[in-house]
């Protein structure tokens, strides 16, 4: 029994362990400023964990196999009660490999979410409901116009599912659209909302992810360095729709994009 | 009910304690008392046992239609029909529920806690036998409530085990968010009720009913397993009551606790002021020591299996007691990793993130004893052993992915994806779940006077091992890829539809491992009757509950309590008659 106990739990690790390193199914190319630094650091966490993880199972299966009752008089059971010394080294390199990863990883996470975006990033107010979402640019006079949640319709789309306030000077000239389009290698200011259950702003290919909060109103940011359309899916459950909840971020050159602005701004006059 | 008078350290003479014992409560005599009713611990214990049975096989069908589902959205189900995408998110949502409350916590502590930490501790029977009956019918009731969400109008709600406000604070944001999501509060609030009584009890229990000689260090793993889970209990179940009570508010008294100004579909709700982040701190400040409610108790019965079995003493004891009391005090400073992506302020992402990885080191501690447990053995291998072995490798499988999710900035790829559902899945779940299996297969002597088969224990043990991997090994290669989990359908979003022959792999895996469920229920069901007679101590163990008759009589030692002299796991002692020193022999080991 030690022995099969051996073979399949050795066929499991092994075979699971070159399927991670086939990387058959991996983490999406990475479109975004942020993308190297972070993939870099799930490959370390990878490799460590992964030496932690085949040198545990080898270890459980050898052990059971070895001290199998192999039922002769001779077989002798050291009586021990343990090792100290043994327990405290164990103790020190498993802190210094979680505290160290750990340490590793937070200068990225501070680069990413404890400075606000630059002053010349990109303002785009994302807003999730139940189950689309809206973009919203500010348009040159550079100011987000009101909104007001009696003026909501849903059923319009744009401005009118967002409930942009006509009367207030400063939306007159915001531009809503379904499918947010920025520009490459500029930062990209988010502003995130919802209007009804938390919903989440997952763009895989540009390592991005956060909840849109009914309430508040969110500040990230983000640099896409490929030009493309990236996907865009729901990643907090939001009702039934839930799984349909997607949407397009189109990344194009600086010039295409300000083309693209002028153009839907020309259309609100 | 006879209590040591020194904090456990019993003054009373044996004679003494035991006729106040016999006289707290009489063997009861009528079938309602005997097995509906009971007062008895070990009664109580075995309806916890058969409740979560119930439950798991319930929980079990709902996870099968769910993966149905996944690959074959539009197939129709003979009885059920058609799954629509809000029922799919009506199963997981029961699914996690039943799951999460009515089996790894009602078993491994209500049924196996309550059957034998009295006994291990030389106990007649709980502190406070009512309350123990109470709290196994309060549980039951809860459970009642929870099936009764299938059947009202809009059925279950749809909001997930995590109930995210304002999703679930609104009757109108979806199906199922009617009376179905009122149930389901109401059922989960009486399940805390009675996991706060029995938390009060196995408290007690531990601390004032230990027999002479059994000092707190000569405590089985398993019965510092199940004080320390009964503490984690009593604290957080209190937290997850009261968020309950608020979130029934909103739901029904036009409260705003967390609720801010919002709008369905355009409409007003009529809410405002309140925070949906305060749901999420007050459920998962319950829901991470709630996941060590879950494993504590199947760590310290591996424990004791693995020392049983390797016929050797537990590689340090005291190392383990120490490593199960730091992570059941660190459980209650990690609950922000459940939320670096919910808004939560980026700085304390750090400390959340610095202090759950600390918690792997008392894990890896432990992972390490064991190893240095069967090191230098004599290994056997009866079906306890297996499940005992390959809980230990389920719980490096998943605990290692933990150190990914532990950090914000992996989760920003990994939240919400079916990476973290391997990693719960695996330790919280399939770990868990092996130790109930090996404790049935260890305990089923004791508690039935019958064996169960070997045979079929072994068929049971490797088709659900190798399944278990098959199913959730893949969700780890599924949530790279950025597979999104509570999708109900991948239809919809491109590069997960590319990801769909995984899902079908997963799905086919499951049916193997659900299949191979009925071995074990046959295999129970048929031990029961047919199964070969058990001698008092079949797996030559040390602990007092070899030492009483099978199955234990009422108030378990026959009306002496038993005095110890010796530590939990003596094996192989130089010198000793034979390859175990039972824990009340003359002591013939010094204390260590």
């Amino acid at each position: 029994m030690g022995l099969v106990f051996l073979i399949v739990i050795w066929l499991i690790t092994l075979l699971s362990t070159a399927l991670f390193i086939a990387k058959t199914w991996w983490l999406p190319l990475g479109a975004s400023a942020a993308a190297p630094g972070i993939d870099h650091h799930f490959a370390t966490t990878f490799v460590f964990m992964g030496i932690v993880f085949v040198a545990a199972q080898l270890s459980l299966g050898y052990l059971a196999w070895k001290y199998r009752d192999r039922g002769s008089s001779s077989q002798k059971v050291v009586y021990s009660h343990g090792n100290t010394k043994l327990e405290i080294i164990w103790t020190a390199l498993t802190t210094i490999l979680f505290v160290g990863l750990n340490l590793m990883s937070s200068s990225i996470w501070a680069s990413e979410r404890f400075h606000a975006a630059q002053a010349n990033a990109v303002r785009v107010e994302v807003t999730g409901m139940q189950f689309a979402w809206y973009f919203r640019y500010p348009g040159p006079d550079g100011k987000f116009g009101a909104t007001r949640p009696e003026l909501e319709d849903a059923s319009a789309g744009g401005e009118g599912a967002l409930g942009l306030d006509t009367k207030d000077p400063s939306s007159k000239d915001d531009v809503v659209v379904n499918t947010m389009v920025v520009p490459v290698n500029r930062e990209i200011e988010v502003i995130l909302r919802s209007h009804d259950v938390i919903h989440s702003f997952f763009l895989p290919d540009m390592r991005f992810k956060q909840d849109a909060v009914p309430g508040l109103a969110i500040h990230m940011h983000f640099t896409p360095t490929r030009t493309g359309d990236f996907e865009i899916a729901c990643a907090e459950l939001c009702g039934m729709g839930h799984y349909k909840m997607h949407g397009i971020v189109r990344v194009v050159s600086q010039e295409e994009f300000d083309k693209w602005l002028a153009a839907r701004e020309a259309e609100k006059q | 009910m006879a209590r040591g008078a020194g904090g456990g350290e019993a003054i009373m003479t044996t004679q003494e304690s035991a006729s106040r014992e016999l006289h707290a409560h009489a063997a009861p005599q009528g079938f309602i008392r005997k097995y509906v009713f009971s007062l008895d611990h070990k009664v109580i214990g075995l309806q916890y046992y058969f409740l979560a049975l119930v439950a798991v096989f319930t929980g079990m069908f709902l996870s099968l239609l769910m993966r149905i589902h996944l690959i074959w959205p539009t197939a129709v189900l003979p009885l059920v029909g058609e799954i629509k995408p809000e029922a799919y998110l009506s199963l997981l949502t029961m699914h996690g529920t039943i799951m999460v409350f009515f089996v790894l916590t009602t078993a491994p502590q209500g049924g196996f806690g309550n059957y034998f930490l009295p006994i291990q501790i030389g106990a007649p029977d709980m502190a406070f036998p009512v309350l123990n009956m109470l709290s196994f019918w309060t549980t039951f009731v809860g459970f009642v409530v929870l099936l009764a969400a299938f059947f009202v109008t809009g059925g279950a709600p749809l909001h997930g085990w995590t109930g995210y406000a304002p999703l679930s604070a609104l009757q109108s944001s979806g199906p199922g968010e009617g009376a179905g999501a009122d149930l389901w509060i109401i059922s989960i609030a009486i399940f805390c009720i009675g996991a706060l009584m029995g938390s009060l009890n196995f408290i007690t229990t531990t601390l004032d009913m230990r027999a002479k000689g059994m000092s707190m260090m000569r405590m089985p793993l398993t019965c510092w397993a199940w004080f320390i889970t009964a503490i984690l209990g009593l604290l957080a179940f209190g937290v997850l009551l009261s968020g309950g009570i608020l979130l029934l508010m909103d739901r029904n008294l036009g409260s705003s606790f967390f609720v801010p100004l919002v709008t369905i579909n355009g409409q007003l709700t009529g809410h405002k002021g309140g925070s949906p982040l305060l749901w999420q701190h007050l459920f998962w400040f319950f829901g991470h020591p709630e996941v060590y409610i879950a494993i504590l108790p199947a760590m310290g019965l591996a424990s004791q299996l693995l020392s049983v079995f390797s016929r050797k003493p537990i590689f340090g004891y005291k190392a383990m007691v120490y490593a199960m009391l730091s992570i059941g005090f660190l459980g209650f400073m990690v609950w922000g990793h459940h939320m670096f992506m919910s808004g939560m302020s980026p700085y304390s992402a750090f400390a959340f993130s610095l202090l759950t990885m600390a918690i792997g080191v008392p894990s890896a501690i432990k992972t390490f004893n064991w190893l240095g447990t069967i090191m230098h053995g004599r290994l056997r291998f009866p079906t306890p052993m297996l499940f005992a072995l390959g809980f230990v490798s389920l719980f490096v499988t998943g605990g290692i992915s933990g150190p990914f999710l532990a950090q914000p900035v992996l989760d920003i790829f990994l939240h919400e994806t079916y990476f973290v559902i391997a990693h719960f899945h695996l330790i919280m779940g399939v770990a868990s779940i092996f130790g109930i299996f090996a404790a049935t297969y260890y305990w089923f002597p004791k508690m039935f006077g019958r064996m169960m088969s070997e045979t079929l224990g072994r068929w049971h043990f490797w088709l659900t091992f190798v399944g278990a991997y098959a199913v959730f090994m893949p969700m780890h290669y599924y949530g790279m890829a950025g597979g999104l989990r509570r999708y109900s359908q991948s239809t919809e979003v491109a590069y997960i539809l590319n990801l769909l022959p995984l899902q079908k792999f997963m799905t086919f895996a499951a049916f193997v491992t659900i299949s191979s469920q009925f071995i074990f229920l046959f295999n129970l069901s048929w031990s029961l009757k047919y199964g070969e007679k058990a001698s008092d101590n079949p797996w030559e163990a040390t602990t007092l509950e070899w030492t009483t008759v099978t199955p234990p009589p009422h108030v378990n030692f026959g009306g002496h309590t038993p005095v110890l002299h010796n530590g939990p796991y003596e094996y192989n002692v130089p010198g000793a008659r034979r390859d175990y020193v039972m824990q009340t022999d003359p002591e013939v080991v010094k204390a260590h």
